[in-house]
């Protein structure tokens, strides 16, 4: 049984529609690369599984439950992990701090946990010393691994990923790479990728999802085509 | 000189009567951007609970019970104000401003219905009587309270935001609101905590103000207007700048007492504030990333 089944989706910002009738299931355990052209709706269809935008109509059933009318923290707590575009680090928040707010998606059990658990910082040994420095003076790439720290801290089971790669330098692209492959691996987690690079999407994903006009389009297995196959629907 | 230091003494007093008043306007602004105009009646109830709770209390440190009494009946109250009132009218700032204007006048008739129009006596205990003196000025216990109350408040708010959960998931959904629901902190939640924090501490003013004089229905109006000029003053939710502004306002309404009388120091202070919000628009403080400092 799919972990994720979005059918008819619609969504967008007031009168401007921007997702049309999106049709999506994602297996459990299974990686999916969302790609596209700049405006085609990516983001948009993030937010939507979020919670951020609402679901103008259609369903969305994550684990077997109907989550389209429910608040981002119900989701949240739900298991949905989110990195979005831009990394909305918390500025004045420490490292520290910034990855105790994603316990919040654990609900009580996150209350009771005290400090940020040693997986995350095993996983960012980077984090872990910087942990008292204020998120807002980080580099791009120091950002990009506390956004996905604090995903990760609240244990989800579908993660979305909003372009982890976008402004970080080429070490560190090879270090969020591992990680992914390594949560994937030990935990099992369902992952949404939107990304413009197609060898690092190719690199991790077992299927992609092209949108184009708020629509998806074509999806396959990347076992299948190659990221080559494939770019010249993402190309401007 | 001892005129002066007394000026100075009192402006502190004053100033920590301004801090209490303008704490929760502050946070409730800083975090939801409400302006509640029934703020000034928390401090009236604060004030009406103390002389109940004195009423019924019995022995010298009654008034140490009014205290947490004031507190939690105005902390109470406020959530309600916060659940039937706020949360409906989110992100309708206009409507907000009159709904909340419009139960402040309802607050004031009630409670000119329930202890009528003329105050109520507060009468401070004997362990309040007297002062200290200091380089020849005599300072009363009283406004010392007062004082050493601003003072613990603050310290007290300073350590629930810096080294609470709490107090990190206020800090959070005050910097970012959207990414703070994405981690799954209930953000609603988050705003009723706050608001009922910032209407307790308006209680805790109105036991204080109930120590300076009479307990009347409209005895918050009185200070909600220096409130608002400090909130403003401090740069618009910053707990730092609201401290510095109510301290600053203090000492000039004070100051401005030494040669004219308190009516036209008011207006002095107004003047004050408008022409320091000339030069300097975004406040003591300023709260660019709208960011809950602490």
């Amino acid at each position: 049984m799919p972990l994720v089944v979005m059918t008819g989706v619609a969504s967008g910002y007031g009168a401007a529609r921007v997702l049309h009738d999106v049709e999506l299931a994602l297996a459990a355990g299974s990686v999916t690369a969302l790609i596209g052209r700049n405006g085609v709706g990516k983001t948009t269809l993030l937010r939507t599984i979020m919670g951020i935008r609402p679901l103008d109509a259609g369903t969305m059933i994550f684990d077997g439950g109907d989550i389209g009318r429910l608040p981002p923290s119900a989701r949240a707590r739900a298991g949905i992990g989110y990195v979005p575009q831009g990394r909305h680090i918390f500025p004045q928040l420490t490292v520290a701090e910034n990855l105790e707010t994603g316990l919040s998606a654990l609900g009580p059990r996150g209350k009771a946990r005290a400090g940020v658990p040693d997986h995350i910082y095993d996983l960012f040994p980077k984090l872990a010393m910087i942990r008292g420095r204020k998120g807002g003076l980080l580099s791009g790439g120091e950002q990009q691994q506390l956004a996905i720290g604090r995903a990760l801290a609240g244990a989800p089971r579908l993660l979305l990923l909003d372009e982890p790669t976008e402004g970080v330098q080429p070490n560190v692209v090879q270090m969020i790479e591992a990680v992914l492959l390594k949560v994937r691996a030990e935990f099992g987690l369902t992952i949404i990728l939107i990304e413009q690079y197609l060898d690092f999407a190719w690199s991790f994903a077992d299927h992609y999802a092209v949108m184009d006009g708020g629509r998806i389009v074509r999806q396959g297995d990347t076992a299948a085509e190659s990221a080559a196959d494939v770019a010249h629907l993402v190309r401007i | 000189m001892e005129l002066l230091l007394g000026q100075v003494f009192n402006g502190f007093s004053v100033a920590s009567l301004y801090l209490l008043a303008a704490l929760g306007l502050a946070l409730s602004f800083g975090l939801m951007r409400v302006i509640n105009m029934a703020h000034g009646e928390m401090l009236m109830i604060g004030g009406y609970l103390a002389y109940l709770t004195l009423q019924v209390v019995p022995g010298p440190w009654r008034l140490v019970a009014a205290l947490p009494v004031a507190f939690v009946g105005a902390a109470l109250f406020g959530a309600l104000i916060h659940v039937v009132l706020i949360r409906r009218l989110s992100a309708r700032p206009l409507d907000t401003l009159l709904a909340t204007w419009g139960l402040s006048l309802i607050l004031q008739q009630g409670a000119r219905s329930l202890f009528g129009a003329i105050g109520v006596e507060v009468t401070a205990p004997a362990w309040l009587d007297g002062g200290i003196s200091v380089l020849g000025i005599e300072l009363p216990a009283v406004r010392l309270f007062i004082i050493g109350v601003a003072i613990a408040v603050l310290a007290g708010l300073a350590l629930l935001l810096s080294r609470t959960r709490i107090g990190l998931l206020v800090r959070a959904v005050n910097q970012d609101r959207m990414m703070a629901a994405a981690t799954g902190i209930d953000a609603g939640r988050v705003d009723l905590v706050v608001f009922a924090l910032g209407t307790g501490i308006a209680g805790l003013a109105g036991v204080m103000l109930a120590l300076l004089g009479p307990v009347t229905p409209t005895v918050g109006q009185s200070y909600i207007v220096p409130a608002f000029l400090v909130v403003v003053m401090g740069g618009l939710g910053s707990i730092r700048g609201t401290v510095a502004a109510a301290v600053i306002l203090g000492l000039v309404g004070s100051l401005a007492q030494i040669s004219v009388d308190a009516s036209v120091a008011q207006v002095l202070m107004l003047v004050f504030v408008i022409l320091f919000i000339q030069i300097r628009p975004e406040g003591v403080v300023a709260n660019k990333s709208r960011a809950l400092d602490v």
